[in-house]
This record gives structure tokens, C-alpha cells and sequence, in this order.
């Protein structure tokens, strides 16, 4: 009985009707993964080559080769270094800021002892993860702006400033407006994995600990916390491998010609470059050296993290 | 266990309450600062200022306004058709391609890998995306929204497979026997089987849609294919040149200025602004609390599979 239940499992949907009926399922798939993603790829031969707009999809095929003269002109632009230190900057600082607070957050709604209020707070600030960066990014112009805007009247009505801030405007806000306003959207959303991961630790593990005398503050920071530290060094692999990555439409919206130097990032330099400028073999280029070192961290804060933790995500 | 708590354990509760309650505040409050001012005369809030509280002159104008603004209705029209649209197609073949890439006795299984995993870490930029979407005549027109999209990408293929093999083997391989095929197999068993999960994906895409703003700026020309997300960001450059430079220098933004200067009744460019903000932001809020439930359970596939 069971050898022959093997051998029927052995045979079991080899056969040519079964088969041409899951190839025609991966099809359209398939399709459009090699349409959108994979032929695409052949578009990264602009970053070597003279191409030009009017050249169409051969032309990528047909441009010579110019001597990385499209990677020299990246180097050389006066948004060079900018870029670099904003994307950098805003992404470093950002993370600093936002991964411990969205761990003590965590932490925190875990500790709240009414099951009804926990889950008042958990989809109030699960709210703003879904609105848009359009809308969102709005709002913050609104609540920001000089002219009657939340902020500036509060602080005017608190004694803090006499003269309405243009906070939009000036460079010196930029990334605290950039860093703070990512917080704001995603600190309750973020806290979903790791109370996903809190939700997996052993109950048994705090009785032990109740029974010992260990009080809650002491049970959260000496089980609790080591429990997440595996999805805490996940999250920071992510991090450091999207350190090149802003938000697209976060920096485009809060953007304007009054805070460019302080608001310039990589992505928002490729599209200016690319879509704007149609300076196409610049703009890939400049993408191209971005996902290179964006996939060097990866693998360097993937050992790192091996080697320290025991943890990684390959 | 224990009996009652230390003063500590006290203290803490009380910190973590107002804690909790200052982020309730920061997360729905912006919101409803742009409700109540949207709701208030806009010739009101220029003289005396925004409301903080509750709108001193209460109006539906600006609503009004803007839902009955021609390009708005149209920006509404496009948003909502392709967000359906990519919705049910891109569930129905991420699904399907999902079955049977999850099947152990498909042929050439690795190959489909391949291709996925290429397609989930690397890409050409924006554009070789560009290029490939001109070379399609797709630029400019309505089914860039559409077909792109039409794929909901590998790693939610990664999450449907995962789901789809936990349904047992000898349920599907009975089906078989008795003459099912396989499409039959996906179409009546495992679609129905597996509700929870598409409920979570098809949620993010509905979300990820119709918050989509970059389509619509980088592969079209933004006159007559604007989503909303895409109206809302015009508007509000638009509301602040308008009201910082008092200057009309419009090129391109006609039907934007257009809408801003219907603005002689009780409605103002900043009032019309959050009118729109908050009109694309209903169907969002709308959505997200039903689904909590789902979300979190698609997290949770999706922090298993790293």
C-alpha cells in the first residue's frame, strides 16, 4: 500500500496535459515580468553610452560607448556632494531616530493592560501609514505654513517665536521636517512586526519571571526586549541596505527651489537629471552607482550582522 | 500571581496612558485640522485665521467646489477605474501564477525562480522604464495605469506560495483524480481555500493604487491622465504660489487655476485644498479599519518570509 502510494505520488502530475495547463497559468506572469523587469535591465547599457532621447529603444543598443563620461558628470555636478550628504543625512539620522522609537512604541502598546484601548491606539496610528504622501505631505505644508499654519501659531501663542516661521523655505528645517513627518506617518505601522515578534515569545518565560519578583518594567527590558532582537537586526539590515533609498513623493512634495540644497536626493536628482533635463545616460548612470553600493551595504550589513547576532536575512 | 500593583507599576501605567494619548493626537489630529478648516468659509479663515477647534463658519462649499469641478470628477473617475481594474486583474494572475509555481511537480520550477527573485532585487532605474514604456506606445495613455501593473511583483507571489502549500496535498490531488483540471484545481479549491490572505494582498494593492502618485508624473504628461494624488500635489504648489507670490504663472496648470479662482464665495485656494485632500483620504480610511485584521496577518507571512 505504501510503496505503491509512493510511486503513484512519483508520477503524480508529470504529465504533459498537467503541465501545459500550469505553463498556460505562469504565463501572462511571466510575460510581464520579462517585459517590465528583466528586458528593462538591457537599459542600464545607457549608463556607458551617448544616448539620446530621439535614439528609441534600439538606439540603447546602437549609442557608443563614451568612456564613463556620464559617470564623470555625475561626480562633477554641483549637486554632487549635496545629494550625497542630504540622502545620506536624512536616511542615517531618520533611522537613528525612528527604529528605537518605533521599538519603545512597540514595547509600550504591549504594556497596555486595556484590550480596548490598546486597539484604539493601534488603528488610530495605523491611519496615516495609509494616506499618501500627497495628502500627507500637504498637511505638513498646511500645519507648517507662515501664513496662519498650526505650528507657527502655536509656538506665536506660546511666546516662542514673535514672527511666523517659513519653515517650507528654509534650508536648516529640511530634514527635520523630512525625518520627523516619516516618523509621524509610520511610527504606528512599524510597530506591527515587531509586536508580531513579541506576540511569539513564551508566556511561561513572564510567569517565571512574576514568580521571581521581577517587576513589568524589569520583565519588558530582560525578556521582551532580546526576544525581538532577531526582528530588530532584520530591521536594521533593511535600513542600512536602503540608506541610498529616499521616499520618492515624501521629498518630492515637501520640495521647493527655496530648500533644494538641503532637500536634493539621489532619487530626486535622477528624475530632475532624467526626466526633466533628458540627460537619460546621466540619470542612469547615477541610478546605476546607487543600486551598486545600495546592494554592497546589503551583503556587508548582512555578514556584520551574521557575524555579531546570528542573524540575516541570507 | 500578584496582587495589585507597586506604585511603580502605577506610575507606568499613567506615563504609558498620556503617552499613548499624545500619539492618538499627533496621528488623527492633522486630519481633523484639515476637516474643520475645510468645512469653515475660506474668506473667514484669510481675515481671522485658521480654526484650531471647530469651524466658526461652517460651509459645504468647498466640498462642494471641488466635487463639482469637472477635472476633479475625471481625476476621480481615473483613480478609482484603475484602482479596480488593477486590482482584480493583478489578484486573478499573481494568484494563478502563484498555484502553480507552488505546484512540487512543475517542470522548469527553478527557471520561474529565477526570473522572479531578478525581478525582485534588481531593476534598470526609471528610464530604461521610461524607454520601455514609450517602445509600447503606453506613455500617455490610460493603460500605463493598467498594464505595468497588471503582475503584483514576486514577493507577493512568495506569500500566496507559502499559503498555498499549507492546503493539504491529498484535498488537490483527489480533485485531480477525480478529472479536475488544473485551473479547476486553483478556480474552485484553492481561491476560496485561501480568502484571508488575497483579502490582505489585494487590500495593499487596492491602497498602493490608488495612492500612486509617480506614475502619472513620470509616464505621462499630467494634463489630461491626472490621478488624484497627482490633482492634489498640483493644488497644493498651485494654493501656495497662489498665496505666497500672488503670481499666476500657469503654465500647464490651466484647470488648477481655473479651479482656484472659483474662489470668490466662501471658499479659499487653502480651503479648496484640504477639501481635495481630505475627498482622496475618504475611501482610504474607509477601507483600513475593516482590514485591520488582515493587514496584520499579511504582515506576519511577510515578517516569516523575511
Amino acid at each position: 500500500m505504501n510503496r505503491r502510494n509512493k510511486k503513484k505520488r512519483y508520477e503524480f502530475g508529470y504529465d504533459l496535459h498537467t503541465q501545459l495547463y500550469l505553463h498556460a497559468m505562469l504565463l501572462p506572469g511571466t510575460l510581464l515580468i520579462i517585459v517590465f523587469s528583466i528586458i528593462p535591465l538591457f537599459g542600464i547599457l545607457i549608463a556607458f553610452t551617448n544616448y539620446k532621447p530621439a535614439m528609441g529603444w534600439s538606439g540603447i543598443f546602437t549609442a557608443e560607448f563614451n568612456n564613463f563620461r556620464n559617470f564623470m558628470q555625475v561626480f562633477r555636478s554641483n549637486q554632487f556632494w549635496p545629494m550625497i550628504k542630504n540622502t545620506l543625512g536624512i536616511n542615517l539620522i531618520g533611522q537613528a531616530v525612528i527604529i528605537p522609537l518605533t521599538i519603545v512604541f512597540a514595547l509600550l502598546v504591549n504594556e497596555l493592560t486595556s484590550k480596548r484601548f490598546k486597539s484604539v491606539v493601534q488603528t488610530t496610528t495605523y491611519m496615516p501609514h495609509f494616506l499618501s504622501w500627497a495628502i500627507y505631505g500637504g498637511l505638513v505644508v498646511t500645519i507648517l505654513s507662515p501664513d496662519g499654519g498650526l505650528l507657527n501659531v502655536l509656538l506665536q501663542k506660546f511666546g516662542i517665536i514673535s514672527e511666523p516661521i517659513s519653515f517650507m523655505a528654509r534650508e536648516e528645517y529640511f530634514w527635520v521636517i523630512a525625518i520627523i513627518s516619516g516618523l509621524l506617518k509610520e511610527l504606528g505601522w512599524g510597530t506591527i512586526i515587531y509586536l508580531a515578534a513579541i506576540a511569539g515569545v513564551d508566556p511561561e518565560m513572564y510567569e517565571a519571571a512574576a514568580i521571581d519578583g521581577a517587576s513589568r518594567i524589569r520583565r519588558m527590558f530582560s525578556i521582551t526586549l532580546p526576544s525581538i532582537l532577531p526582528t530588530v537586526m532584520i530591521m536594521i539590515i533593511f535600513a542600512i541596505a536602503g540608506m541610498l533609498n529616499n521616499n520618492f513623493t515624501q521629498i518630492y512634495v515637501l520640495q521647493n527651489s527655496l530648500n533644494r540644497m538641503a532637500s536634493q536626493v539621489i532619487d530626486t536628482y535622477v528624475y530632475q537629471i532624467g526626466m526633466q533635463q533628458f540627460q537619460f545616460g546621466v540619470a542612469t548612470a547615477a541610478n546605476l552607482m546607487k543600486s551598486v553600493f545600495a546592494l554592497i551595504l546589503l551583503g556587508a550589513a548582512n555578514f556584520t550582522s551574521k557575524k555579531l547576532t546570528n542573524t540575516g536575512l541570507f | 500571581m500578584v496582587h495589585g500593583k507597586s506604585w511603580r507599576e502605577k506610575t507606568f501605567d499613567i506615563f504609558n496612558t498620556i503617552i499613548m494619548t499624545v500619539l492618538i493626537i499627533l496621528s488623527v489630529y492633522p486630519l481633523y485640522y484639515a476637516l474643520i478648516n475645510s468645512l469653515n468659509n475660506g474668506q473667514d479663515i484669510i481675515n481671522f485665521g485658521m480654526v484650531l477647534m471647530w469651524p466658526r463658519e461652517f460651509t459645504l462649499e468647498s466640498w462642494k467646489t471641488v466635487l463639482g469641478d469637472a477635472s476633479v470628477v475625471r481625476a476621480i473617475w481615473i483613480t478609482a477605474s484603475r484602482t479596480a481594474i488593477v486590482t482584480v486583474l493583478s489578484t486573478f494572475i499573481t494568484t494563478m501564477f502563484a498555484y502553480a509555481f507552488s505546484r512540487s511537480y512543475l517542470r522548469g520550477r527553478k527557471v520561474y525562480a529565477a526570473l522572479g527573485f531578478v525581478s525582485m532585487y534588481v531593476n534598470g532605474g526609471i528610464i530604461a522604464f521610461f524607454l520601455m514604456i514609450s517602445e509600447l506606445g503606453l506613455y500617455n495613455t490610460y493603460w500605463v495605469y493598467i498594464i505595468p501593473s497588471l503582475f503584483g511583483g514576486f514577493y507577493n507571489v512568495i506569500i500566496y506560495t507559502s499559503n498555498f502549500k499549507a492546503i493539504p496535498d491529498g484535498l488537490l490531488e483527489s480533485a485531480k483524480m477525480d478529472g479536475a483540471s488544473e485551473f479547476q484545481i486553483y478556480s474552485r479549491l484553492v481561491l476560496p481555500l485561501s480568502k484571508p490572505v488575497i483579502a490582505a494582498l489585494a487590500i495593499f494593492t487596492v491602497v498602493g493604487i490608488w495612492n500612486d502618485y509617480q506614475t502619472t508624473l513620470f509616464y505621462t504628461e499630467g494634463t489630461t491622465l491626472k490621478t488624484l494624488q497627482y490633482y492634489i500635489v498640483q493644488l497644493v504648489q498651485s494654493a501656495n504660489a497662489l498665496e505666497a507670490l500672488k503670481t499666476s504663472s500657469a503654465a500647464g496648470n490651466a484647470e488648477i487655476y481655473q479651479l482656484l479662482q472659483e474662489t470668490a464665495g466662501p471658499t479659499s485656494a487653502k480651503t479648496i485644498e484640504l477639501a481635495a485632500m481630505l475627498i482622496a483620504s475618504v475611501p482610504m480610511i474607509i477601507i483600513y479599519p475593516f482590514a485591520q485584521k488582515h493587514f496584520t496577518q499579511g504582515m506576519m507571512i511577510g515578517s516569516i518570509k523575511g
